[in-house]
């Protein structure tokens, strides 16, 4: 990380570090991020926990700190996460992979879309912001393009960082590809915007080409909405240089059933709200990693049951949600599955389950036997009426099933005519 | 979820396979549905990648696309898409019975009786999933604006003749699918879900296989083994054994088998056409096998009463649909105006409503669930007294005093309803919260016009009687405006609607 | 897109802004060139007064005007407002033809004339009744005026139904409260303007932008100890203030407290408008015991000791005392409202005197629109093993929160802030413009950090 050589990016006076709160960008306080990680948070406790200084770390992008949203109660996913273990890895070494994958097909699309909708030099992307946000449109040549390669994921940081402040006042900006720094956790995250804007006024916006299309004006919304929480990691990364990012992010995707691009306005308020909380959460890392008994790390490389002791000491919170977002998830719902617990069946099913965790728990305190501890739960009560209104509804459909069998008559009468 | 049905899946959990959620069938189901399991190609919107498709299990059609890049290629496959799925789409346009109908007279503008053309019977859809619906209404926005050489000559790529047409039935019933209780377009996951709980999660058994392992696990073996085989199981080149339902394929399919097939084929080799049929074959079949599978365990469900009432409307809505074809209008708009949009919700509530109370009145499990939210009551007849209305004819409104040992969510002067012995259905009131489950109700009608009830139409002392919170047969709402009225707060008139402009076909298409 | 119409400098006293505001919009209603005019209403700031205002002065120029609300009771109030205001007004009140359709207190008003056929009630100088039934009168005769009440509550589409029957209108609404809802998906619309399912001033603004929107910038009902808080978690674009200034509103018991935390509770609400009373952390059914107990105790205590309440509308001297009347229990679920009831029924009959039998115990959506002197507040997320879109929805903990003219407890299980803290944020999203609608998160967490100061632990 190479610290800003700008004078508006380093921290204010008298601002000071909250403690256990360093790593996480504060509004308020637009040069945190930069700031050293807390002393527990070292780079080189994180890499013992990693397994080592040769075990791969597995850096943070903006994908994958977008997706802490999806469970933030689960502090496995947090600490390994946090120190960069690389879960898939993990996961294939406790023989649950992963099954996640990319079509090739849909890579290839999506890359081309994006290179088709850039290869103007950024003149379609401008036109599509200009439109959604009621501006005018620039002439090409009153677009300042600056140059944003540079060696190394930190010198091109640094490169985005001078190419902003380079878009002189009034003037229309557009970033290729421009990098940014987050500190998280401890460590550095490089991001990637797919491009950014500036607008005459100052501001910046960001902008987001996927390759899921826009159909009549609409975007598939749980698409819509992981796109939001991947550019609301770029706002908060950008919220250490001087201008100001606007709330809306501009969306580009193929348009109906074609390859030209359309837009829409994703609108982040939320979504930065949301990602600022759960980066704070990361930087709880060091509580998590404490109660880790001595010398546990996560090398994939050790022995299974060694690695899967270690992945049990840290507490999950497993949910079917996870198996589509979390490279563990299949070893963790085995193990809750295992366990019995109630929630391998889905977060709704807790509702009315009270303290009850675990199925054995709640059949035995909706069997009515008073003597189980279940039976003691304010869940018991309810439990029991239910189970006796499904034993009884059985029994009725059971008694009377034979009598039944006549209402086949009008599937038989749609087979005359069908 | 409800607390019965999170009990069911926890049931299943313990004795390793599905337990029933329901004891009827709550949705029609064709004797020949014509099943249509559809796979599209990663990354581009609505492009198919192959369709195995028919009515009878052992006699499916299979159609794929060698290249699905190649526009000439998907047209042509389109065009025998639809002249495999026309015929039966159209297959009960034409025997119909007359029925009586209210409209507004466009003279008087009062309601008349008029006779029109119901269709007896309608076709039905069957999709493996819910992805495979919106499968169906993609495909259907996709074709139905595309023109023809004969309605556009000028046109560089002309659709294939009957392809228009095509859209606009699969948009009729993938709109008509999204109707609480229709039965049009079903997908055989959410006819599954609906009567058997798994012991997964409601995500989980979006997968059709992991769903039917814990329907059916081969001997020996539990529902969770069975379902984890079903989810990940990879033979030794890396590919599931049990292909997704679609109509995403697996990433690895596509990149280790479909990649290499289409590279050949775009060079030329021969025999590559072949391949790729068969390699997209290899992915469809298991999924029709478990199509029909679901479909033989839903046949084993006596059908729930109400079924063919709500059918009865299916056929309506083929009708209708029938009816604006012949009568040449144009395609259904791209979005719905302001009077369209709230003409449908109203409609679907109204569904809905009725859905859920006909699908309690059917089923004692389902009615389960509702005495345990409190929203109905098993109770028994404790005391009968005959009172009568006040006024010039006094009509009997009775007393009754009932016990119950379920806990319904009541208010002095709630309404009750009950279905009567002999068919039909009675309304009372909550006159009274007497005791610790002892209430007393007014019966206000469904007595006859006497001034003595019908017999049967009072309960006796000791009858155990279920009664609803919930109505039967739930009012529509008021009539809106017809679109050329919209009012200014929603726009104004929409304008005259014509024919929509198709969707621009450009060399941006396909890459 | 829209324009909020400048409201007179924070320098002046509540009640000359609440003034200044009011002509404003009456001046708009009345004589304005706009066909539609906004009125945002935070809890308790004279929407009604406004309404009957707006109505008496629309027929004193001579434009007879039908009214819309959303309820029965609603349409009820305001019939009885009207005619209390302006006794020789004539008012029609047009009703259902169910049996009871209206509340007989209005057959006391001479001027009121009731019925379920419009046509009785032509040529009246207001006429009143709910959206529902508005909807089935036909369209062929337009009223030149109309007052939308409770808009923010009233679905687009309902508001389709009657739009056609009047040319301009002035639309009143709460937009804190709970949005309307439908019972089937209404996705494929989402986003668009005429969305059906959204509300009727969501649709009315997306088609109307150029309408100028008002609003009420004081607040009556809430005391000093509330505004700032509901203003800031509910309202964070429309502003408002209390009426009232710090003590000038006081809740006192005449009996001293017993040293238990149910009194030490009611002691700090009443010094301080908010108290929280935290069970120890556990995870319940929706009707947990403890809770519902807790609740029904808080309320007996209350009663036992003979609070007395003091503020501008209680007179000089000992103030007015605390009836069964002026308490209400909100929760978030029926089943609570009903076991909470039943627990009460027990005090009730304990106590022989039946008092606490008549406190108000009912969910949010039905404390919409409500005043009381105290709340006790069953929380939405107490004991939850998770925070459901329901549970969240803002609305619902404004309604629950802003019901109170002098203060309110809650009734909460401890370990609510970190299962917010779990709550997965992947909510999908829709293309457009933002929404204006605060954060059910953000609004969660705030109420939830001003009751920790006044946290009492039932052990």
């Amino acid at each position: 990380m190479t610290p800003s050589s700008l004078p508006k990016q380093t921290p204010p006076s008298g601002t000071p570090e909250p403690s256990g709160a360093s790593g996480t960008p504060e509004p308020s306080a637009p040069g945190a991020p930069q700031a050293p990680a807390p002393a527990g948070a070292s780079p080189r406790r994180l890499a013992a926990l990693r397994g080592g200084p040769d075990v791969p770390h597995k850096h943070l992008d903006a994908r994958a700190l977008a997706a802490l949203a999806a469970n933030p109660g689960c502090r496995r996913r947090a600490l390994l996460d946090g120190a960069g273990v690389d879960k898939g890895a993990v996961a294939q070494a406790l023989g649950s992979p992963a099954p996640f994958g990319q079509s090739q097909f849909a890579l290839v699309r999506g890359n081309a879309f994006e290179a088709r909708v850039k290869a103007d030099g950024g003149q379609v992307l401008l036109a599509l912001l200009c439109e959604q946000v009621g501006e005018a449109r620039p002439e090409p040549e009153q677009v300042v393009v600056p140059d944003v390669t540079a060696d190394g994921p930190a010198g091109r940081a640094e490169r985005t960082r001078l190419a902003l402040a380079e878009v002189p006042e009034g003037s229309w900006g557009l970033l290729d590809h421009p990098w940014l720094s987050l500190r998280v956790a401890g460590s550095t995250a490089y991001l990637e915007p797919d491009a950014l804007a500036v607008h005459p006024d100052g501001s910046l916006s960001i902008i987001e080409i996927k390759s899921f299309p826009i159909l009549d004006g609409a975007a598939d919304t749980v698409k819509a909405g992981a796109a939001a929480r991947q550019s609301a990691v770029y706002a908060l990364a950008l919220e250490t240089q001087p201008r100001a990012v606007r709330e809306s992010a501009l969306l580009v995707c193929p348009k109906d059933f074609s390859n030209l691009p359309a837009a829409g306005l994703l609108p982040l308020r939320k979504q930065i709200a949301a990602t600022r909380r759960q980066l704070r959460r990361l930087t709880r890392l060091e509580e998590i990693a404490a109660e880790l008994p001595e010398g546990v790390h996560f090398a994939p490389t050790q022995e299974p049951e060694e690695l899967a002791a270690a992945v049990e000491s840290v507490p999950a919170a497993y949910a079917p949600e996870c198996l589509s977002t979390c490279e563990l998830a299949f070893h963790c719902r085995q193990r809750a599955r295992g366990a019995g617990s109630v929630v391998a069946l889905g977060r709704s099913v807790r509702g009315e389950l009270g303290g009850l965790a675990t199925v054995p728990d709640v059949l035995a305190a909706a069997s009515g036997d008073p003597g189980s501890a279940a039976a003691q739960d304010p869940a018991a009560a309810l439990l029991r009426r239910a189970a006796a209104l499904r034993a009884q509804a059985l029994q009725d459909a059971a008694a009377r099933g034979p009598a039944r069998g006549s209402s086949q008559a009008p599937a038989a009468r749609d087979a005359e005519v069908g | 979820m409800s607390l019965l049905n999170a009990l069911a899946r926890m049931e299943a959990v313990a004795c390793g396979r599905a337990r029933p959620v329901a004891t009827v069938r709550h949705r029609h189901l064709a004797e020949r549905p014509l099943v249509l399991v559809p796979l599209a190609t990663a990354g581009e919107n609505g492009a198919p990648l192959g369709v195995m498709l028919g009515t009878e299990r052992s006699a499916p059609r299979i159609l794929t696309v060698a290249q699905p890049r190649d526009r000439d290629l998907r047209f042509a496959f389109l065009d025998r898409l639809a002249e495999a799925v026309l015929p039966h789409l159209e297959s009960c346009q034409d025997e119909v019975e007359l029925v009586e109908r209210k409209e507004t007279d466009p003279e008087s503008g009062k309601r008349v009786a008029v006779e029109a053309e119901l269709c007896t019977d309608a076709p039905q859809l069957l999709v493996p999933t819910g992805p495979g619906v919106d499968f169906v209404r993609l495909l259907g926005r996709s074709t139905r604006f595309r023109r023809t050489a004969e309605e556009d000559p000028e046109s560089e790529h002309p659709a294939p003749p009957r392809l228009p047409l095509l859209g606009r039935w699969l948009s009729h019933y993938g709109e008509r699918a999204r109707v609480p209780g229709s039965s049009l377009l079903l997908p055989v996951t959410g006819l599954l879900t609906r009567h058997w709980a798994t012991g997964q999660s409601q995500l989980e058994d979006q997968h059709l296989g992991a769903l039917l392992a814990w329907l059916a696990p081969p001997d020996g073996a539990s529902g969770a083994e069975a379902a984890l085989r079903a989810e990940l199981g990879r033979d030794g080149r890396g590919q599931l054994l049990v292909p997704p339902a679609g109509p995403a394929t697996d990433p690895a399919f596509d990149n280790e088998l479909l990649a290499p097939a289409l590279s050949r084929y775009d060079r030329g080799v021969p025999g590559a056409e072949e391949e790729v049929h068969e390699l997209v074959a290899t992915q469809l079949r298991p999924t029709w096998e478990a199509v029909w599978e679901g479909v033989g365990m839903l046949r084993t469900l006596p059908e729930a009463a109400h079924v063919p009432d709500r059918w009865r409307r299916d056929r309506q809505s083929y009708t209708h649909h029938r009816d604006r074809l012949r009568a040449a209008e144009p395609p259904q708009p791209r979005k719905d105006d302001a009077v369209t949009a709230a003409r449908k919700l109203a409609m679907r509530e109204q569904r809905q409503a009725e859905l859920e109370a006909q699908e309690a009145l059917d089923d004692p499990l389902v009615m389960a669930v509702r005495r345990l939210a409190g929203e109905a009551f098993s109770a028994e007849v404790l005391e009968v007294e005959m009172a009568y209305s006040e006024g010039k004819r006094p009509s009997p409104r009775p007393l009754v005093t009932v016990h119950t040992q379920d806990a319904p969510l009541l208010s002095d002067g709630d309404k009750l309803h009950r279905r009567l012995p002999e068919g039909g259905q009675q309304r009372a009131e909550l006159v009274e919260l007497a005791g610790p489950g002892e209430l007393v109700l007014r019966l206000v009608n469904g007595m006859g016009r006497a001034k003595e009830p019908a017999p049967g139409t009072v309960p006796r002392k000791g009858d155990l009687v279920c009664w609803t919170l919930f109505e039967h047969a739930p009012r529509g709402g008021p009539g809106l405006p017809e679109p050329e009225e919209t009012p200014w707060t929603h726009g104004g008139p929409p304008g005259e609607r014509g024919a929509e402009r198709p969707d621009p076909v450009t060399s941006e298409d396909v890459l | 897109m829209t324009t909020l119409v400048e409201q007179p400098g924070a320098a002046a006293s509540p009640a000359q802004a609440a003034a200044a505001a009011t002509e404003a919009i009456l001046s708009a209603a009345v004589d304005g060139t706009h066909r539609g005019v906004v009125v945002n209403s935070p809890p308790g700031a004279g929407k009604s007064t406004l309404v009957v205002r707006a109505a008496l002065e629309l027929a004193a120029a001579g434009h007879p005007l039908m009214v819309i609300a959303q309820t029965n009771a609603q349409v009820d109030d305001l019939v009885d407002r009207l005619a209390t205001a302006e006794a020789e007004l004539p008012v029609g009140r047009l009703h259902s033809s169910e049996p009871k359709p209206y509340d007989p207190v209005l057959d006391r008003h001479p001027s009121v004339r009731t019925s379920a056929k419009p046509a009785d009630l032509a040529g009246l100088d207001v006429v009143v009744s709910t959206a529902a039934k508005w909807a089935w009168v036909s369209s062929e005769e337009r009223w030149r005026h109309a007052i939308v009440d409770e808009a923010y509550q009233m679905r687009s589409d309902a508001l389709l139904a009657v739009a056609g029957l009047f040319e301009r209108a002035l639309f009143v609404g709460d937009p804190g409260q709970l949005d309307p809802f439908s019972q089937v998906g209404a996705e494929q619309w989402a986003g668009q303007a005429h969305d059906p399912s959204a509300s009727a001033v969501s649709t009315l603004l997306a088609h109307n932008p150029q309408l100028p929107q008002h609003r009420l910038p004081v607040s009556w009902r809430l005391p000093h100890s509330a505004a700032a808080l509901v203003s800031e978690a509910f309202y964070p674009y429309t502003p408002f203030r209390s009426g009232t200034g710090p003590g000038d509103r006081r809740l006192a018991f005449g009996a001293p407290a017993d040293g238990s935390p149910w009194d030490a509770v009611l002691d700090e609400a009443a010094d301080a408008g908010w108290g929280l009373l935290e069970l120890p952390a556990a995870r319940t059914p929706r009707t947990d015991p403890e809770a519902v107990a807790a609740v029904a105790r808080l309320v007996h205590r209350m009663l036992e000791r003979e609070g007395r309440t003091h503020g501008e509308r209680d007179g000089s001297g000992g103030g007015a005392v605390l009836g069964p009347e002026r308490i209400a229990v909100g929760t978030a679920h029926r089943d609570q409202a009903a076991a909470v009831r039943a627990a009460l029924a027990g005090y009730a009959s304990a106590e022989g005197d039946g008092r606490a039998a008549r406190v108000t115990v009912d969910t949010a959506n039905r404390l919409q629109g409500r005043e009381f002197d105290v709340t006790v507040v069953l929380h939405p997320l107490s004991g939850r093993p998770d925070a459901t879109e329901f549970h969240l929805e803002t609305g619902r903990l404004c309604v629950l929160a802003s019901r109170h003219r002098h203060a309110c407890v809650v009734v909460c299980r401890a370990g609510v802030a970190e299962l917010l803290d779990d709550h997965p944020a992947t909510e999908p999203v829709q293309l457009g413009p933002a929404s204006w609608a605060p954060d059910g998160w953000e609004a969660h967490q705030a109420v939830l950090s001003q009751l920790a100061e006044h946290r009492v632990p039932l052990a």
